[in-house]
């Protein structure tokens, strides 16, 4: 199984142990990430706004590298990958967006979306199967109780990102239930961190992380996951002196497959 | 040579407006066998058809071709006019050029050629009409209800009035329905059993009334006045005719902790059970899934028990076939799942519950006795929140929802926070909504009064998300007309779920061949004029399958619906179609796959002896069609291989004609 790896600059620097553990269980499930060479950052925030054409256009350039060598594009990072299947979806579906971007970009051949764009999490699940994953699993995580914590990036808009169920997700708990884990289900698990209203607000991220982990302690969870690096630093920063642990999904992985 | 008439209808400027109707008719004129052609501007109107009858007679007509409307509209109209003066009425034929032409082109050059092509095509055709005569059918003086709901109910009540007999056919092991599970009725609040259970008497009372209770249609075979339908009498292993419904067997069986269906879920029942006090007929029922003793040969408590030897754990599923004249669709409703809508965290806390469940939990006969608890810990809730239209009024793209607006929520949740604040003033009750719809008697006052008199809370807005936090629930919601977020600690959420067709009304519309909308609901004869009738002759509607409705309502459908069957029933003999299929004999081969095709049964395979060229004879196996039960759908004329089959009326000649003109 071969894939074109998308790290995106966080995972460059302060998310390094997502981008570490991505590649080293990938290495052990026999999948094969290859680094997109030149790739460029994906623009950080999907635009809203209709006639906002610039900040697509470097993600536009990384799904053209990966419809050229004939590769799905595989993403780690929740924000990253939010960012790219949106665009590659205005690219796939929205005349008006491709027209502009194409006539911009002058590629050999015009994009149309063609590219595919998976987030870990689903190659997981529906390439190498999370039934493979629990026979590989060295070091169950028995016993220990995890909240799965979604965030909004990787679920919505539902229709786009095709992830999984938006309201009742159960990717990550079937991930965790592979890893021998007990999923620990809390109503918040799906809202948001607070995300980078943390730069012009601190009240906002401490209010909303802060509910997501009262509401997952309430409920039993000792530990919280989280595909997402942006939602690492908002929990993390609330979890302070709660005694619940954050970490990475790959950090889990690598952890039962005993390559930490 | 036929001697055919043309009439172009004008439909006011329907027609006219875009089509050149004197060219048409000019046109027209002049092919081959019209010998009179006019138009004229309402041709369905009396004097309009006075114009085709002088006609008919001025001109020895044979044949009428009249350019008009779809033939669903007024084909009848003018077959009923052309036999009034003596010709045969299949020798009409219709051009539509309205809605194939005037309706959907803008054009006036090309709408008028097209017209033009339309008439030719229809003038071919009756060149090779023949007369035909309908045969007649008698009809069976007996209706079937399927459903015994408070639809079910009433319309099997006024047929049998009526003096006819009616059976009815309920899935569950007693009538009575959803309406039976609710605790008081809108606008005027009495007691949905104490006018229920009457009815429910009343119907195992009247002589002409037959129910078969725990029983399903399996099978239906046959056609309007003659349907022979085969009944499933699913066992329920007690003798139906024996037990008293004394309810010893349920108190005595040991095994306690089954589902109570009837209290959806929020209460337990015994393996062997009556749904509830009043249910008709009042006979126990043992659940195969969790009896012991058919699970594992062991117990026989109930059997013991038994006074009268009503138990037989050997008893069987037994098929009743019956012949009937109409048949009624009554198969009601369920309320959705509501899984897809997890933000309201149904899965996740027993304190969220479904509109129907909190229903059960106010009930004087419910799993509480009548006193509100909450379900987790059996408390007293102090603020209740309501949500209306969950999963109705949905995007149709969204795949979760319904798109349609389940009609009686607005009114149920209504009277829901009424009651509470009524019996627990106490209590904080909120209920978010996208719109309040109250049309029909009484039922705006209704719903003031508990905005106004009774102090419940209407906000305008959707809830997000409900989290259930240290016993809690923790509703974060949108008040649309402030413009603000509300964060209300709350103790129960009530969800009021949008409601569906039953899950047995898509298998048995097949079986009907009875149309259905996207939705499964049950679709009319026409929305306006034909609300109670089924498209398929001989198959009426009653109640929620054909979309939603409240009690007044649906009592009203189902009388509405019964008057149309014994309107029916009343007929000692039906005029068939004369446009059915025939066989000949002579080019048949004997395949088969006529017989496969065909969805009601009509043809069956004989052997016959046939003289050969050379004096000797020959058996040969041919297909024999029984017009009294085809409908003349034609699928088995373009099956056939050997061209054996044709259709009366639509005969091959007659198409291959029709295409010829046009494509000339």
């Amino acid at each position: 199984m071969e894939f074109l790896y998308y790290p995106g600059c966080t995972l460059k620097n302060k998310a390094k142990d997502l981008d570490l553990y991505a590649r080293r269980t990938a290495e052990a499930l026999g999948v094969t990430l290859t680094e997109l060479p030149e790739w460029q950052c994906c623009g950080g925030v999907y635009p809203l706004g209709r006639d906002e054409i610039a900040t697509k256009l470097s993600s536009v350039r990384n799904l053209i590298a990966a419809r050229d060598a004939g590769r799905d594009l595989v993403t780690v990072c929740a924000a990253c990958h939010n960012v790219v299947k949106q665009v590659n979806h205005d690219m796939a579906t929205d005349d008006y967006i491709r027209t502009r971007v194409n006539n911009y970009l002058q590629p050999e051949t015009p994009y149309e979306g063609e590219t595919q764009v998976l987030h870990l999490l689903e190659v997981l699940r529906d390439k190498v199967g999370f039934d493979a994953i629990r026979e590989k699993v060295v070091k169950p995580l028995t016993g220990r109780k995890i909240g799965a914590y979604y965030g909004c990036l990787l679920l919505r808009p539902s229709k786009v990102l095709a992830f999984d169920d938006p309201e009742n997700p159960t990717i990550i708990e079937d991930f965790l239930r592979a890893l021998g884990a007990e999923p620990v289900i809390y109503a918040q698990r799906n809202e948001c961190c607070g995300a980078y209203a943390a730069i012009e607000n601190e009240n906002v991220p401490k209010k909303r992380a802060g509910a997501v982990l009262s509401n997952a302690k309430a409920n039993g969870a000792e530990e919280l996951v989280t595909a997402c690096p942006l939602c690492m630093y908002n929990l993390k920063k609330q979890a302070d002196g709660t005694g619940v642990k954050v970490t990475y999904f790959t950090e889990l992985l690598a952890e039962a497959l005993d390559i930490r | 040579m036929q001697r055919i008439g043309v009439f172009v209808c004008w439909c006011g400027s329907n027609i006219a407006g875009t089509v050149d109707v004197k060219k048409v008719a000019e046109t027209l004129g002049h092919e081959p066998g019209v010998v009179f052609s006019t138009d004229y501007q309402y041709m369905c109107s009396q004097s309009g058809q006075d114009l085709v009858k002088d006609s008919i007679r001025t001109y020895n007509l044979t044949g009428v071709v009249i350019c008009s409307c779809s033939p669903r509209m007024h084909e009848n109209t003018f077959r009923k006019a052309a036999a009034s003066v003596g010709l045969n009425p299949y020798m009409v034929e219709i051009a539509n050029i309205r809605e194939q032409v005037s309706w959907i082109h803008k054009d006036m050059e090309t709408a008028t050629e097209k017209a033009i092509i339309l008439g030719r095509a229809a003038i071919a055709k009756v060149h090779l009409n023949a007369p035909l005569i309908a045969g007649e059918t008698p009809v069976t003086k007996r209706a079937l209800v399927i459903g015994g709901g408070i639809a079910g109910i009433q319309t099997a009540l006024d047929i049998a009035e009526a003096g006819f007999e009616v059976d009815i056919v309920e899935k569950s092991p007693t009538i009575g329905g959803k309406m039976a599970q609710i605790d008081k009725t809108f606008p005027t609040l009495d007691c949905a059993a104490c006018i229920l259970t009457p009815k429910m008497v009343e119907a195992s009372q009247q002589e002409n009334i037959n129910i078969y209770a725990f029983s399903e249609v399996d099978e239906v075979k046959g056609f309007v006045g003659n349907f022979t339908v085969k009944i499933r009498r699913k066992a329920r292993y007690v003798k139906e005719e024996l037990c008293t419904g004394c309810g010893l067997c349920t108190e005595k069986c040991p095994q306690k902790k089954v589902p109570d269906e009837f209290n959806l879920g929020l209460s337990n029942r015994r393996a062997i059970y009556i749904p509830f006090a009043q249910a008709v007929p009042k006979v126990a029922t043992i659940d195969p899934n969790y009896c012991t003793m058919l699970k594992t040969g062991k117990c026989g408590v109930c059997s013991k028990v038994c006074g009268v030897k009503a138990i037989d754990y050997t008893q069987k599923d037994e098929i009743v076939e019956r012949k009937y004249g109409a048949i009624v669709v009554a198969t009601g409703f369920e309320p959705i799942k509501v899984d897809k809508f997890e933000e309201f965290a149904y899965a996740q806390s027993p304190d969220v519950v479904t509109s129907l469940e909190y229903e059960r939990l106010m009930n004087a006969a419910g799993p509480t006795g009548g006193t509100l608890l909450r379900p987790s810990d059996k408390t007293h809730p102090h603020t209740i929140v309501f949500v209306q239209c969950v999963g109705s009024r949905c995007d149709e793209k969204s795949e979760k929802g319904k798109p349609y607006c389940s009609k009686v929520c607005c009114m149920y949740t209504a009277k829901h926070a009424m009651l509470t604040r009524e019996k627990y003033p106490d209590t904080e009750v909120y209920v978010f909504y996208i719109d309040v719809r109250t049309p029909g008697k009484n039922f705006d006052e209704f719903y003031r009064r508990a905005v106004e008199h009774y102090g419940v809370h209407y906000v305008k807005g959707m809830v997000g998300k409900v989290t259930p936090e240290n016993g809690k629930l923790k509703v974060q919601a949108s008040d649309l007309l402030d413009n603000r977020q509300l964060h209300i600690d709350a103790d129960m959420v009530v969800l009021a779920a949008a409601i569906e067709p039953d899950k047995s009304a898509r298998p048995l519309a097949t079986m009907l061949t009875a149309s259905m909308d996207t939705n499964d609901f049950f679709t009319e004869a026409h929305p306006k004029l034909r609300p109670v009738e089924s498209p398929t002759a001989g198959v009426f509607l009653s109640g929620m399958c054909q979309g939603p409705k409240d009690i007044p309502e649906t009592v009203s459908q189902a009388s509405a619906c019964a008057a149309k069957v014994i309107g029916l029933l009343v007929k000692d003999k039906l005029v068939g179609n004369p446009c059915v299929a025939h066989s000949d004999e002579m080019m048949c081969n004997g395949c088969s796959q006529c017989q496969n095709v065909c969805p009601y049964g009509a043809i069956t395979y004989t052997e016959k002896e046939f003289r050969m060229p050379d004096r000797t004879t020959a058996v040969r196996r041919v297909a024999q069609v029984n017009p009294a039960v085809c409908q003349g759908c034609g699928a088995c004329t373009v099956t056939c291989p050997s061209g054996a089959m044709d259709l009366f009326g639509f005969s091959n000649n007659q198409i291959m004609a029709e295409v010829d003109a046009i494509c000339k």
